[in-house]
């Protein structure tokens, strides 16, 4: 395989990294029927939560910070659609909105306006030993920061969690049938509340990722849209552990290919190619059948009788 | 035992008191002069006449246009969140248009604009509503999607077809005069499109209060299943014709604010007005009416922030912070979900 194929997969993997794991993290609340939208506020909210961690403590600090940023953000979004019962929609953009300004805020508050020079150092991709010498992919999935194999290990765990384990099952129950669920002894409300709280995790630690394994710095709004990009992500994936790798794959590659079409020198506009993904998205989602492959209970209330 | 109306004094009174607590730590913390920051923010918002009509009032009116648009979607339980797409959609057209007909007369040129604006977010919308209506996909989904499909290609359209002669600037070249939405007042920054919104609420609510057609968007929006099986009413050919008009709402917002603002398209046209729309709609408990005030506070809102980062120094993304601390006040106040579907 040339060197450019190899480099654009590398990078491709790369880029699908924070979005994949952000994914994961909304694919666990929507199985459990919520769709959070306060997920790109998990992200900048982690993004800023990496920044102030690492500065005081390292990259583990920031990560750690990052994860827990993004929890808490995703602890307010359940308190406000889970237990107070209110529109998922609504919320999730009022989190988006707050975390998207409180960061901003802060980061000026804290670091002044021209905190741009502001920087953490990245951390370095690692060479698995072994596995990478495989011909074809081997350096493509293994010349990765240390984030992308926490990915593999996630997308693995998540997929046998979800499929082999009864805590899977009581997630995917409440997010089909709260109501048979609680009648079978879960807690729709707990489920809910914790899955949304595991996805803003993800959420924060996929914005730590564009910190500390990316950009090396914050930026207002740096999250840019990533968040809203992972929910369509677990569209595309139709809800599936497997799907979500591919369709985030097909989202970090598509916004790589610009860079290989300017290098070649094709005058075909890059925002073709950063509009390609939603277009996709729908595209898919109008091809499958009436949605078929959302949770059942995807986006809907609970009532009385399902707490 | 707490009554009901305590319990959402209750809610009020702690919003108010969150929302306090959230901006003078953030003043602490970055060691601004808060009494400087705060006057700072009335005076840009209501201390002057120039503050009112040159930042306030101009301010106030995309947020009415698109808080409309979210406000009319929503009654009927429509959850279009893709206003902003549909104002760049809409304003995309207008200026479009605008630079192709500035030869007409103005009496002929800016309806036409005016109407592209409309057409083009209704256009926009309509994917939606068709990808809902034909294939079952959600609202929410799609419009969100489609928000970016819009930015995009307005990221195009002013490097690309549209972009100025000299083709430094990441815009187009500025409308001229005849496709300018009029100024209410000499030297001050207010325009035609203020009118106009306000003329469209008063529209609405009356369509919404006094109409058969009004009738049928509340009743869906209250429950699909009962307004079809008691009412008759179709609820997704209701649904489609709500989408559209949500969609030109905006749209015409996007041609208002590019016909009497900007005067030309480029990136940031909108600040994230489509988003700010919710927080508009909803606390105006959508109603159209209340939406008129709503956007009004949310405009001195957002001209207060800007001149308090310009005279304090404090960021202007405060005002963000305060938006969506108040939907979550309302949403906590309502305790009532708007979409009307349970499982």
């Amino acid at each position: 395989m040339s060197s450019v194929v190899g480099e654009f997969l590398q990078a491709s993997v790369r880029t699908a990294t924070p979005l994949a794991l952000a994914a994961y993290g909304e694919l666990v609340a929507e199985r459990a029927g919520v769709i959070n939208l306060g997920l790109e506020g998990a992200m900048i909210a982690g993004a800023f939560g990496a920044l102030v961690g690492a500065g005081a403590g390292g990259a583990g600090a920031g990560f750690l910070v990052a994860v827990l940023a993004g929890a808490a953000t995703a602890a307010l979004m359940a308190m406000v659609v889970v237990w107070l019962r209110a529109d998922a929609v609504i919320a999730g953009t009022a989190v988006t909105l707050l975390a998207l300004g409180l960061t901003g805020t802060l980061y000026r508050a804290l670091y002044g306006v021209q905190g741009a020079a502001l920087s953490v150092p990245t951390i370095a991709p690692i060479l698995v030993p072994g596995v990478s010498q495989l011909p074809l992919l081997g350096r493509v999935l293994f010349e990765q920061p240390v984030v992308t194999y926490a990915l593999y290990v996630v997308a693995a765990g998540l997929w046998w969690w979800m499929t082999r384990t009864h805590g899977g099952l009581a997630l995917r129950a409440v997010g089909e049938r709260p109501v048979a669920a609680a009648a079978a002894g879960i807690s729709p409300v707990r489920v809910r509340a914790w899955a949304l709280v595991f996805g803003g995790a993800m959420g924060g630690l996929a914005g730590g990722v564009l910190v500390l394994a990316q950009v090396g710095t914050f930026a207002e709004g740096m999250s840019a849209g990533r968040g809203f990009i992972a929910i369509a992500i677990v569209v595309l994936g139709r809800w599936s552990p497997a799907g979500v790798a591919g369709a985030a794959l097909l989202f970090g590659a598509a916004s790589q290919l610009q860079y290989v079409f300017q290098s070649l020198g094709w005058p075909v506009p890059y925002q073709l190619f950063l509009a390609l993904p939603y277009v996709l998205t729908l595209l898919v989602l109008a091809g499958t059948q009436r949605r078929n492959a959302a949770p059942a209970a995807l986006g809907i209330a609970l009532t009385e009788e399902a707490r | 035992m707490i009554s009901r109306a305590d319990a959402r004094l209750g809610v009020m009174a702690a919003t108010v008191a969150a929302i306090i607590l959230v901006v003078s730590t953030i003043l602490a913390a970055g060691g601004y002069n808060a009494p400087h920051a705060l006057s700072a923010l009335w005076d840009g918002a209501f201390g002057s006449v120039y503050a009112v009509l040159s930042a306030t009032l101009v301010r106030a009116t995309p947020l009415m246009f698109v808080g409309l648009a979210v406000g009319l979607a929503f009654r009927a339980g429509v959850l279009n969140i893709g206003a902003e797409g549909q104002l760049l959609a809409g304003a995309a057209a207008a200026v479009a248009v605008g630079l192709a007909v500035h030869g007409l007369p103005r009496v002929v040129a800016l309806p036409l604009v005016l109407a592209a604006g409309s057409l083009a977010g209704a256009a926009w919308a309509g994917v939606a509503g068709w990808l809902k209506l034909r294939f079952g996909v959600l609202e929410v989904i799609s419009t969100l999607m489609l928000n970016f499909v819009a930015t995009y290609l307005v990221s195009w359209l002013v490097r690309g077809p549209l972009q100025e002669p000299t083709r430094v600037y990441p815009q187009t070249v500025e409308l001229s005069a005849t496709v300018r939405l009029p100024q209410l007042i000499d030297g001050h920054r207010v325009h035609f499109g203020f009118v106009l919104a306000v003329g469209l609420a008063v529209a609405v609510w009356w369509i919404l209060a006094r109409t058969a057609a009004g009738f049928r968007i509340r009743a869906i929006g209250a429950g699909p299943s009962a307004a079809q099986s008691a009412g008759g009413i179709d609820p997704s050919r209701t649904a489609i014709v709500v989408f559209l008009f949500s969609g030109a709402l905006a749209g015409l917002g996007g041609a208002s604010e590019a016909t009497g603002v900007t005067f030309a398209l480029y990136e940031g046209l909108s600040p994230g007005y489509g988003y700010s729309a919710i927080a508009v709609a909803l606390l105006a408990r959508l109603h159209p009416l209340g939406i008129i005030l709503s956007a009004l506070l949310f405009g001195a809102l957002e001209a207060g922030a800007a001149a308090m980062q310009r005279d304090a120094n404090v960021p202007s993304v405060l005002a963000v912070v305060v938006e969506a601390m108040l939907v979550l006040g309302v949403l906590a106040f309502n305790r009532v979900r708007s979409s009307g579907r349970q499982a």
